[in-house]
């Protein structure tokens, strides 16, 4: 059965989430982008609340809301500013939900648990300086030494990079493979900080989410224990696969976000600002704009909600997710875009929150599958041309307490 | 120590709000709602006292709707132990006399040492609940309470009350008793996501009040919202120094801004 309305649980969570994101960054988010400031303590009132392990059981530490619970927190978090949300897509989505499914038991206590109580922050490197949507294309090594493995390799445009604790490592394990771009010769470690020949560093001068941190980490001759290799030898490619698609329905959810707070942006103004002595909210040309907006919401949400229904249900949700995620991006750009012109030159200013709403809804356009890639996904998925991937495990299903 | 705080739901502040059919009241259908802003304080000041005193039982009493669950459950998710929630469909329509009676009787076995209200509501603003019920169970009581020293709590307990023009006076007052608490004077928790699975497993105890009709002695006659009006006057027939000169004077003489 399929329930659009959303839990006592959901609503109250909702609350939770505005009223933090009210108090702790809406009065400062302007100044933190204007000033480029990344302000941490903000993650660690995150993890306080309980929102960095949302959707984690609670036996690995987690607050063990379901997975819808994770779309309307990155909702509610980028209605406000794309940096909050980033966190949840590379510390749950990508990291904390890859070792949840594919973790072995000693590594969700060691890891997984610290995460989902906010200790430990945590993302996700699979971008290289030379390889983004060509994953394989990437060059990062392990060779294997007796019991340890060493690392090698360079990782790009990794959200948290300068500021995470854990990091899930892509590389090559296996150099004929490699030689050959057969992606079976992949796997996946996890790394922290604070192994020796690990170093990192901040990118300056990006366009949008200047209050965040993205960066870039290097290994080098970084030697990890073979139990930190998650899943088995060969096993990378399909587990990047798997992470993508979890943080993809963050993404989206996050994106749907961002056309609420245009469009709600946009109705306050148009009711306020008078021209030729009536609101211009009488105007049709404003009025299009924003009933478009509400269309895309309302048309984002139901594809976000239905990649996390699928989610709980412990159903593959990956087409839906590539989906959602390509829609909601695309039409977040618009939607801020739109949002601009109904504020006419005032948004053109930081006066007004809508510019960084088009600054920062930029990358989302671009990272976890490019729009081009989810757009040729997506016919060849409608064609038969290519079919749901296959994995030894999947996502577990969202079990509601006592049943 | 045993807290009781009175938290009441009311029309969310940014809520478009519209008159009912009988202009009685708001039309309620579809407006989202919340907890009253000083109960919000009053709650943070008992939460706050339970963790000083290091033990205890902070219970939250409302009077309201069937919807008023939300408030309840709210509070229990920021760190109430229980709820007692006093049914009634018609509470807008109850004056403060009627209120008070209803949650007396409702508290009364409690036996509380301290009980806290907001200072008034955000949608009728009597202001009088919790002196009205302060006297009907004979405990002393103080209004607009700005700070609570909590380590003066004992059989008395120490609290500053805000005077006009920036003017404080500090109370000692016998327990048990019952302030109410001005907004803003902390900063609220928020309800952790722990706090709201928590609060699914926390007794909330439903009672159905007897409320005497006679008992009123008020009735809302007529609801409405505020009419704008606009006046335009010139000034000074066309000189502009007689213009300035008489607003001058009007803004003294009529309006008492300077």
């Amino acid at each position: 059965m399929i329930d659009l309305e959303l839990t006592e649980d959901h609503i109250a969570l909702q609350n939770t989430v505005r009223e933090f994101v009210k108090g702790e960054v809406e009065p400062y988010i302007k100044e933190w982008d204007e000033k480029q400031h990344f302000e941490r303590s903000i993650f660690g009132k995150m993890g306080e609340l309980g929102l960095l392990g949302v959707c984690i059981p609670e036996e690995y530490g987690g607050a063990g809301f379901d997975y819808i619970s994770l779309g309307l927190v990155c909702e509610e978090l980028e209605a406000c500013d794309t940096f909050l949300r980033v966190v949840m897509s590379v510390h749950v989505g990508l990291n904390s939900l890859t070792l949840l499914t594919w973790g072995s038991e000693q590594q969700k206590q060691k890891y997984l648990a610290p995460q989902a109580r906010g200790e430990k922050l945590a993302t996700f490197g699979l971008t290289e300086p030379n390889a983004g949507s060509d994953v394989i294309g990437m060059r990062s090594t392990a060779r294997r030494d007796g019991d340890d493995w060493i690392l090698n390799g360079e990782k790009m445009w990794i959200s948290l990079g300068n500021t995470a604790d854990h990091f899930l490592f892509f590389c090559w394990t296996d150099e004929e493979k490699m030689k050959v771009r057969d992606h079976s010769g992949l796997s996946c470690f996890i790394v922290e900080r604070s192994m020796e020949g690990f170093s990192s560093g901040t990118l300056h001068g990006k366009m949008g989410i200047r209050a965040g941190d993205t960066g870039y980490f290097s290994l080098q001759d970084v030697r990890v224990p073979a139990e930190n290799m998650v899943g088995k030898e060969g096993e990378g490619f399909k587990i990047a696969m798997f992470s993508l698609e979890n943080g993809r329905y963050t993404v989206a959810s996050g994106a749907t976000g961002v056309i609420r707070a245009s469009r709600d942006a946009s109705i306050a103004y148009a009711n306020t600002r008078e021209v030729q002595g009536r609101t211009i909210a009488n105007f049709q040309l404003v009025k299009q704009k924003i009933a478009e907006m509400e269309a895309d919401y309302e048309m984002c949400r139901l594809l976000w909600l239905k990649a996390g229904w699928l989610k709980n249900e412990g159903l593959s949700s990956t087409r839906a997710a590539s989906l959602a995620k390509w829609q909601a991006t695309v039409r977040s750009e618009k939607a801020a875009s739109m949002a601009i012109e109904v504020h006419g030159a005032n948004g053109y200013t930081n006066d007004y929150p809508v510019e960084r709403y088009l600054r920062n809804c930029k990358a989302a356009v671009i990272y976890e599958g490019t729009r081009d890639i989810h757009t040729l996904m997506q016919a060849d998925w409608a064609l038969g041309l290519k079919k749901e991937p296959s994995a030894r495990v999947s996502l577990p299903a969202y079990k509601v307490k006592g049943a | 120590m045993k807290i009781i705080v009175l938290m009441k739901q009311v029309a969310n502040k940014d809520a478009v709000l519209r008159i009912n059919g009988d202009e009685t009241w708001i039309d309620e259908s579809g407006v989202s709602m919340q907890t009253n802003e000083s109960d919000g304080y009053a709650l943070e000041e008992a939460l706050r006292m339970k963790e000083a005193i290091g033990d205890g039982e902070v219970i939250v009493c409302t009077l309201g709707k069937a919807s008023a669950k939300t408030v309840i459950k709210d509070a229990l998710a920021r760190g109430a132990d229980r709820a007692i929630h006093i049914v009634a469909e018609n509470d807008n329509e109850l004056s403060p006399f009627q209120v008070a009676s209803a949650i007396a009787a409702a508290v009364k076995d409690e036996e509380a040492d301290l009980m806290f209200a907001g200072l008034q509501s955000d949608d009728a603003s009597y202001g009088q609940t919790g002196v009205v019920l302060a006297e009907m169970l004979g405990i002393p009581h103080a209004t607009i309470v700005i700070e609570i020293d909590r380590e003066s709590a004992g059989e008395n307990l120490r609290v500053k009350r805000e005077l006009e023009s920036g003017w404080y006076q500090w109370f000692e007052y016998d327990l048990p008793a019952l302030f109410t608490i001005q907004s803003g004077i902390s900063q609220i928790r928020y309800a952790s996501l722990k706090g709201i699975m928590a609060a699914k497993k926390k007794e909330i105890r439903e009672v159905i009040p007897e409320i005497e009709a006679f008992a009123a002695g008020q009735k809302i006659k007529r609801v409405y919202l505020p009419l704008k009006t606009k006046q335009t006057q010139m000034l000074g027939n066309g000189d502009a120094k007689a213009g300035a000169v008489e607003l001058v004077q009007k803004l003294k003489d009529e309006v008492r801004v300077l």
